[in-house]
């Protein structure tokens, strides 16, 4: 009980989100490695998921506080609700994703608990010799890797990366158990309200949780041409990214930013066209598992961490390419994935 | 009104290395710059004052070149600069940084509003606005890309998230972190940039912050870099030139395939 390893998970739009599973198999390896249990806190308004599934897939304990007040994010609400459960539960290890409401939240906790914060983790492991938890991340544009510890403070906490860890697969055999927690109706009385979330309708906005992100770059020229980037993410039922270049021509709007002064985003598949590869763009995108460039200088530095490269001119590439993976979804049936 | 800014000097420059020792960074010899973000917290604090009056104040903790970042941000126009500036703070980690300046805060007197980056392009933690608001106790908002309204009681701003916008309340006194669509940042103007280098920068030294060293610089901070690796980000991309575009978009859609995107 002394090595326990906390994740605090996240519901929205009434599901359990994907990073709550990630979190939960990595949080295994870690309790198995200390000889520790798992658990799991949710908190929310709504829950359409079943938390048993948080047990099939590797947690002992889903604990989970249900309230009205949890219907929007609220900053101080969380971090109320999280240091109280730290303080009574004691984890040893604490982790949640580095999503917005994640690097919202948890440096308050910790600020709160006193102890130390590793940001935007996308490595986790167990020190052999000393039971500490080592703690990757990339920094200063993802020009280094630092590996960091929390020697002397508990718990040690950690953001992870969204899709850095994959999720175990369900196995119905798993035991465990769910319990509802009622938190002190104080803390729920805060002083920030949030008034209400206006869903961005724009295109594919969340690149963040996207498998494909097809992004694009000042080689687009003018903002009529943004059609050949839709009509590919259409096909491809991928979110739309775009360079700093892009935004800043207000071809497409900054939630829809990749990089450093924009969102970080680790896909299955990015495709950059047009984008010259700046550092500060790639420090947004690297981390994606297959990159594909398409860029008619054959200097640009996209190249140097692409996958797969096209030298040419975009207007020539992407439609064709769309052409063959409409020709391909409707030869395999129409089933797209 | 009375804003605060915190502003943090960053190096300009994506050749960063670091003490494989200590595991922090090697500033020295590196041109230095204000980060950009904090650049938009600093122009948002300046709207705010010529719409309400009152009065916009810039802390910066750092070693003494720091004093660069504050003379340029007189040259934009900020009333006073302090400079917190110690080799006893030195190697602190975000706990330590928040620590240090919250501290540093409270002898700034009453305030209304503090102002910061939502992340440096250093560190990158984006912690920092966060645990200052915890350690002072008061509400405070992220990723923030518009304030919309301003009362005497608080502020309405909207904050940038996955899914779309948020609106949130929150009185006086409080923290926001912007993101860089918040604004466009002004320049310095040359009356600016004389009249900064005569001003005089308040200092602050760590025996004014009523800390205990284990709560201080690098021996006060929970976390330790234990390693840093340069990693090699190259994967050797199979390159095509258009004039084989058949054969690429073959062999391009049969991996697509069997990543099963498609
Ligand atoms: C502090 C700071 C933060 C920053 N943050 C970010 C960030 O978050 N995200 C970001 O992206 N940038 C960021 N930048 C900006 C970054 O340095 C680059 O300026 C930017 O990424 C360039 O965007 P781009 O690649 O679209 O444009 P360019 O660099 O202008 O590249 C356009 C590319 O398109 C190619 N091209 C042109 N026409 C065609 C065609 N017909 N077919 C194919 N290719 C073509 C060109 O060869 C070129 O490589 C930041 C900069 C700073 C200083
Ligand atoms: C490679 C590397 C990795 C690191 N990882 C971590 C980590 O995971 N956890 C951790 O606790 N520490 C970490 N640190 C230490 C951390 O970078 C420093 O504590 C740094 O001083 C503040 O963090 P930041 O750069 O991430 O700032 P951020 O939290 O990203 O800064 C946000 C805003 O806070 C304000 N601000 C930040 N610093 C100052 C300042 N000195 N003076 C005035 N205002 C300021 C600015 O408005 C800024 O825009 C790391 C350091 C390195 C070199």
């Amino acid at each position: 009980m002394d090595f326990d390893v906390l994740v605090v998970g996240e519901v929205r739009n009434s599901k359990i989100h994907s990073v709550t599973y990630e979190l939960t198999s990595k949080a295994r390896e870690l309790a198995d490695k200390l000889g520790s249990e798992v658990e799991v806190l949710l908190l929310y308004s709504r829950c359409e998921d079943e938390l048993e599934d948080l047990i099939y897939r590797g947690a002992d304990r889903v604990l989970f506080v249900k309230n009205e007040e949890l219907k929007f994010f609220n900053q101080e609400i969380w971090t109320n609700i999280v240091t109280d459960v730290a303080l009574k539960r004691q984890p040893y290890i604490m982790l949640t994703g580095a999503t917005s409401s994640g690097r919202t939240f948890f440096p308050a906790v910790a600020a709160k608990l006193n102890t130390g914060l590793t940001a935007d983790c996308t490595g986790l492991d167990i020190e052999e010799e000393t039971n500490l938890l080592l703690q990757t991340r990339p920094a200063i544009g993802g020009n280094v890797m630092a590996t960091i510890k929390t020697p002397n403070h508990r718990p040690q906490m950690a953001t992870v990366r969204p899709r850095t860890f994959r999720p175990l697969p369900k196995d119905e055999s798993r035991k465990g158990e769910i319990v509802e927690l009622k938190p002190d109706e104080s803390l729920f009385n805060v002083r920030v309200k949030t008034l209400r979330f206006e869903r961005d309708e724009s295109q594919n906005v969340n690149i963040q949780d996207a498998d494909v992100v097809v992004a694009f770059g000042k080689g687009i020229k003018k903002p009529e041409n943004v059609k050949y980037i839709s009509e590919l993410a259409e096909a491809l039922k991928a979110a739309i990214g775009a360079s700093r270049a892009a935004v800043d021509a207000k071809w497409i709007g900054y939630p829809h930013q990749v990089g450093l002064s924009g969102k970080v985003v680790s896909p299955k598949l990015y495709i950059a066209a047009g984008i010259s590869g700046a550092v500060q763009h790639i420090a947004g995108m690297q981390t994606s598992e297959y990159i594909v460039a398409i860029n008619k200088d054959p200097e640009a530095p996209i190249f140097r961490i692409a996958n797969f490269g096209i030298v040419g001119d975009l207007f020539e590439v992407i439609p064709e390419l769309t052409k063959r993976i409409k020709l391909e979804i409707e030869k395999s049936g129409g089933k797209n994935k | 009104m009375r804003i605060i800014v915190l502003l943090k000097q960053v190096p300009d420059t994506d050749e960063v290395k670091m003490d494989e020792k200590t595991g922090t960074m090697i500033r020295e010899g590196l041109q230095a710059i204000i980060n950009p973000l904090d650049l938009h917290a600093l122009e948002e604090a300046l709207r705010l004052k010529e719409k309400k009056g009152g009065e916009v104040v810039a802390i910066s903790m750092g070693p003494p070149q720091t004093e660069e970042a504050l003379r340029e941000a007189l040259a934009m126009g900020i009333d006073e600069a302090y400079l917190l500036s110690d080799r006893k703070l030195a190697g602190a980690d975000t706990w330590a940084t928040s620590k240090a300046l919250s501290k540093a805060i409270e002898k700034l007197g009453k305030f209304d509003l503090i102002l910061a980056g939502e992340k440096a392009t250093d560190g990158e933690t984006g912690q920092v606005g966060p645990e200052v608001s915890a350690m002072l106790d008061i509400p405070f908002s992220t990723y923030v890309n518009r304030v919309k309204e301003v009362t005497s009681e608080g502020l309405v701003v909207s904050r940038v998230v996955e899914e779309g916008y948020e609106d949130q309340f929150l009185p006086f006194p409080c923290l926001l972190t912007v993101v860089k669509d918040i604004n466009e940042p002004r320049m310095p103007t040359l009356r600016g940039k004389i009249k900064a280098r005569r001003a005089e920068l308040k200092l602050l030294k760590a025996d004014d912050l009523e800390l205990s060293e284990s709560e201080m610089g690098l021996k006060g901070s929970p976390t330790r870099v234990v390693k840093i690796n340069y990693p090699k980000i190259s994967r050797n991309a199979k390159i095509y030139s258009v004039k084989d575009l058949n054969k690429a978009l073959d062999d391009l859609v049969d991996i697509l395939k069997k990543m099963a995107v498609i």
